[in-house]
């Protein structure tokens, strides 16, 4: 089927329109990052500038440590392949709040889009779902997005998607990359102590 | 070893709650037993088993954004796993508190086990961890507390590490 794909900065921006202030974020390294900061900086988003591979298990702490905010992991198909094993521990965890978006373009976007697994058929949604996580999403089109943003707005259990996006390359916007500064502003952002 | 000695695991348990512990991330591992039983069986710990010791690296830093303390248990071939990983806590300093029972040091029968039990020490220290190392039962709740301080009053990389005499030999046969 030929099909036009979602661009990855309007995706980014439609699920976190409006996003709330018990919202919080965590942008895997890479594109997701910089979509994040197009998207409007917030203190409530933790952009990974490393640590490839442990999005998803950051927001799994995140989610289990503020049970009555939502936690949204998105990240791209690389940063998820590398921590894959996550899924199965989230899948035994199931934390309601817990939501793990993957920006799928098939390519390794930072290193010269070189082709992913993703690209090479490995189905993220399978694997998620054979980890246990029952409410998965995988989305193509703008009506799968708004369903996508829908159930993150109105977050109950477990969620897992898969954001089918083209392969392009929008130029850069670089969120602060202080470590340090970025996990204060976050915590300070929901009421903890720095 | 003598009941009061052997129970050194029931008395770090309890270090980790007066401690405020609240997740605690493991790779299963005979060391360890006795305490994830304790952890798993505690209404106000999470438990949370992991595929690679790493995902406990992330899993603390995801804790410490929520305001909640984290410790993460691991066998000494875990540590190698990690390393990458302990970017995340170096650059944004967080709290990481670990707890790696040795193998590869002390009457090893598997010399699988010994290239990575033979550089714990130096490279925790190259990651900017400190060493906290219990030999015997009485050592150990003295430096849990001590790394616990380290940990989360300073923001830092504290590693227990529980020597392969303390634990004991593996049993191979039975």
């Amino acid at each position: 089927m030929d099909q036009v794909k979602l661009e990855r900065r309007a995706a980014m921006a439609a699920l976190l329109a409006r996003r709330g202030d018990d919202l919080l974020v965590i942008p895997g390294l890479g594109s997701t990052a910089w979509d994040a900061a197009a998207a409007g900086d917030n203190d409530r988003n933790f952009y990974l500038w490393g640590a490839m591979g442990g999005a998803a298990m950051i927001g799994l702490g995140l989610a289990l440590a503020q049970p009555d905010r939502r936690v949204a992991v998105i990240t791209g198909d690389g940063e998820m392949l590398m921590g894959l094993g996550s899924l199965a521990t989230i899948g035994i965890q199931q934390p309601r709040n817990l939501a793990v978006i993957v920006f799928d373009n098939g390519v390794y976007g930072e290193t010269g889009m070189q082709p992913s697994h993703t690209q090479a058929g490995v189905d993220l949604i399978g694997v998620a779902r054979a980890c246990g996580i029952a409410n998965c999403l995988d989305v193509h089109d703008e009506r799968e997005l708004a369903e996508l943003a829908r159930r993150l707005k109105d977050l109950r259990e477990t969620l897992f998607a898969r954001v089918q996006i083209a392969a392009e390359e929008p130029p850069r916007v670089l969120p602060l990359r202080d470590g340090v500064a970025l996990k204060n502003r976050f915590r300070a952002a929901i009421g903890l102590e720095t | 070893m003598s009941a009061q000695t052997a129970d050194w695991p029931d008395r770090l348990f309890q270090t980790l709650k007066r401690g405020g512990v609240r997740q605690v991330g493991y790779v299963p591992d005979a060391g360890h037993a006795r305490l994830i039983e304790r952890c798993r069986a505690d209404r106000d710990i999470r438990d949370v088993v992991l595929t690679t010791e790493e995902e406990g690296v992330a899993l603390a830093a995801g804790a410490w954004l929520g305001g909640e303390r984290a410790a993460l248990l691991m066998q000494s071939s875990g540590l190698g796993n990690c390393v990458n990983m302990f970017s995340l806590a170096r650059t944004c300093r967080f709290p990481l508190l670990m707890f790696i029972t040795m193998r590869g040091e002390w009457d090893e029968f598997n010399p699988w086990q010994v290239p990575m039990g033979s550089i714990v020490d130096p490279v925790l220290k190259l990651c900017e961890a400190e060493i906290y190392r219990a030999r015997a039962p009485a050592d150990v709740t003295g430096n849990a507390e001590r790394a616990i301080q380290h940990a989360f009053g300073d923001e830092r990389i504290a590693a227990v590490i529980l020597s392969q005499e303390l634990i004991g030999r593996k049993v191979w046969t039975k």
